[in-house]
């Protein structure tokens, strides 16, 4: 009976969160429908939904697996340029939108996770600090071959070249043209798009973590040396779950990347995989629920700052730092434990006794 | 010439004698490792029985949890082979080693911790009970097949230790003596032919001491697997072992029956002789 309780306690967790998340959803789209939203926050939908990819997908490399990733972005941004250019590809042969875009999404998924698996190998024997500074390079590294990158499309076919502008006719046009980025996108991301992404992505990571391959992961990252000595594939694992976290941020990235007619590399840089990084850190280690949050507030809060203009940043640190100290502190903890009182207590109880 | 006298005679003396027409389970020569300058453990031959229950035993710092370190690829012998049922263990990976029939504890605790008692022992099951990441992901039947036989195998293996009643709490927050009975259950998971346990009484009341001595004989009954201990419980060691092999410095410097290891001078120099100061 207690065994079929744990279970339960997780799936039902999983599923409030799933549920919180679709009520969210058809809120918002009431509102924006309604004409109630701004439209600074309608323009906020689409990223809030790839930021909360990002987070949860990070989460699954950090909390889950357990090993520090400072690069997430890079993947975001294979997923951006890679789902655009072969979204532009798609648009030569498809009209239907959502065709162009699911194609889009699943290339740009598909090419970051190549990306998750090369950086994946080399860096396997790596752990802890030198894993986190190998990733940061390779993030700058994406960021540094996207800056030169050009890619063209005309009637003679496909032109790449680096660092040189390549030479497109007139009847083409630059896909990917430097550091300028991919330009002429057509925005074709919708909010309901996104949203569905995000929940596929959500299901996953939900499902993967209550299986044998999630718990041989999380063994992983409890302890390493008992994990490989009751038989479990180091190698297999790492490597399973770098490319499942890149290619969902490659899906992000392309999500967001049609949001926008104009997606620059620097939009990918290091201070994107910070700031994903502390959507995971606030949001809680391994807690799906607290990315998903902490990455839509984090998004929505500089846009809600706007009126300190000039002190909007500061005030967004001094913000974080107060929340980092508010969920740290015992009193403040107990004090919302105590909100929920009934289901605290019972689980409490629980580990105690 | 001393070693090989050691190795000649004592080696054949500690199989038991129900174990001495089926192929030993584990048998090392020559097993040695340098760390730097530092000879851990040097011309280590061991052979253990199949079903037969072995001790290892010798004073701090001998070499002993170095020695299963070497048994399960923790750290590649820089010297010797290891034969694990006639197979032979050279280049294999903890992993490999694990696969091939060895499962270990741990001196100093290794659960883990953030996972509860249950998952722990459906870890150990990893390789016994599979299902693709692909199944797990879309839930296909054969998920939910492989989750129930998982739970159930798991606590019918908890059930050895009578802990089916702990198989929620967070492995991190049992007691000492339950974890290191979780330790063992999830070893056993893994369907080994031998079991390698490293201080399994460490921070035991002696009832929970004695209640282990029983239970590493009937998962010997049951499971038919060879269990070898390292273990400064002399009780428990003359108790339960039916052969025992005594380290120091290193090196192997007696085997025999816990009878014979009692008398014998140069254990009781080494090991014992310094045991009955404290
Ligand atoms: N990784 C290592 N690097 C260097 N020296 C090591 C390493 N592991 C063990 N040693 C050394 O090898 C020797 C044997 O250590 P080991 O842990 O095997 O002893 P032990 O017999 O298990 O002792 P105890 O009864 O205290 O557990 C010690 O001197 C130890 O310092
Ligand atoms: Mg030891």
């Amino acid at each position: 009976m207690k065994g079929k309780k744990t279970l339960n306690k997780t799936s039902k967790n999983n599923f409030i969160t799933m549920g919180g998340l679709l009520l969210v959803y058809v809120i918002v789209l009431i509102l924006k429908e309604g004409g109630i939203t701004t439209n600074l926050i309608n323009g906020q939908l689409v990223p809030i939904c790839a930021y909360m990819i990002m987070a949860i997908s990070l989460n699954l490399t950090v909390g889950i697996l357990g090993e520090l990733s400072l690069g997430h972005a890079g993947f975001m941004s294979v997923g951006a340029f890679g789902g655009v250019f072969v979204g532009t590809l798609m648009q030569e042969v498809s009209d239907s939108k959502v065709l162009c875009l699911l194609v889009a999404v699943i290339a740009g998924g598909l090419m970051a996770a190549v990306a998750g698996l090369l950086i994946g190998v080399p860096v396997l024997r790596l752990r802890g600090d030198y894993l986190a500074i190998v990733t940061l390079a390779f993030g700058q590294i994406i960021k540094s071959i996207v800056n030169i990158l050009y890619v063209g499309l005309d009637s003679e076919g496909l032109h790449v070249s680096f660092i040189e502008k390549c030479e497109v006719l007139d009847d083409g046009k630059l896909i990917i043209s430097g550091a300028m980025g991919a330009t002429g996108i057509r925005k074709l991301s919708t909010f309901t798009f996104a949203f569905i992404v995000l929940v596929v992505c959500l299901i996953v990571i939900f499902n993967l973590i209550q299986s044998r391959t999630g718990r041989a992961i999380m063994a992983l990252r409890d302890n390493r040396i008992a994990a490989e000595s009751v038989g479990i594939n180091v190698t297999k694992y790492k490597l399973l779950v770098f490319s499942i976290s890149a290619a969902m941020a490659g899906m992000a990235g392309t999500v967001f990347a049609y949001n926008y007619s104009t997606v620059a590399p620097t939009k990918f840089d290091f201070n994107t995989s910070i700031l994903v990084l502390v959507f995971v850190v606030l949001g809680g280690l391994g807690s799906i629920r607290g990315s998903l949050i902490a990455a839509a507030l984090l998004t929505l809060l500089p846009e809600l700052l706007r009126e300190f203009s000039d002190y909007r940043m500061l005030v967004y640190a001094i913000v974080l730092i107060l929340v980092m100290l508010g969920t740290n502190n015992p009193k403040i903890r107990d004090f919302f434990a105590k909100m929920f009182a009934r289901k605290k207590t019972a689980k409490e109880e629980n580990a105690n006794g | 010439m001393d070693k090989g006298k050691i190795h000649e005679v004592i080696s054949e003396s500690i199989i038991p004698e129900r174990d001495q027409n089926k192929r030993p389970v584990l048998e090392c020569s020559h097993l040695g490792i340098t760390f730097g300058g530092l000879v851990a453990v040097d011309d280590f031959n061991l052979t253990v029985g199949a079903t037969e229950i072995a001790g290892l035993i010798g004073p701090n710092g001998a070499g002993k949890t170095t020695a299963f370190n070497l048994l399960t690829k923790v750290y590649q012998p820089t010297r010797g082979t290891i034969l694990l049922d006639g197979q032979d263990t050279r280049g294999m990976s903890t992993m490999q080693v694990n696969k091939a029939g060895i499962a270990r504890t741990f001196q100093n605790i290794r659960l883990f911790d953030k996972l509860t008692v249950e998952e722990n022992v459906k870890i150990g099951l990893h390789n016994q009970i599979k299902c693709s990441t692909v199944s797990s992901i879309l839930r296909l039947p054969n998920y939910w097949k492989t989750e129930k036989e998982a739970h159930e195998k798991a606590l019918e293996l908890l059930s050895i230790f009578d802990m089916q009643d702990m198989a929620d709490y967070k492995a991190g927050s049992l007691p000492y003596g339950a974890q290191r009975r979780l330790e063992i259950v999830r070893a056993l998971a893994t369907n080994p032919k031998l079991l390698l346990l490293d201080e399994p009484a460490a921070g035991m009341n002696p009832s929970e001491t004695a209640e282990l001595m029983e239970n590493i004989r009937k998962i010997r009954d049951t499971f038919q697997i060879a269990i070898l201990l390292i273990e400064h419980d002399m009780n428990l060691v003359m108790g339960i072992c039916e052969g025992i092999a005594v380290l120091n410095f290193g090196r192997i410097i007696a085997k025999g029956s816990p009878e014979e290891i009692q008398a014998n001078p140069t254990v009781i120099e080494a090991y014992l002789g310094k045991k009955k100061e404290d």
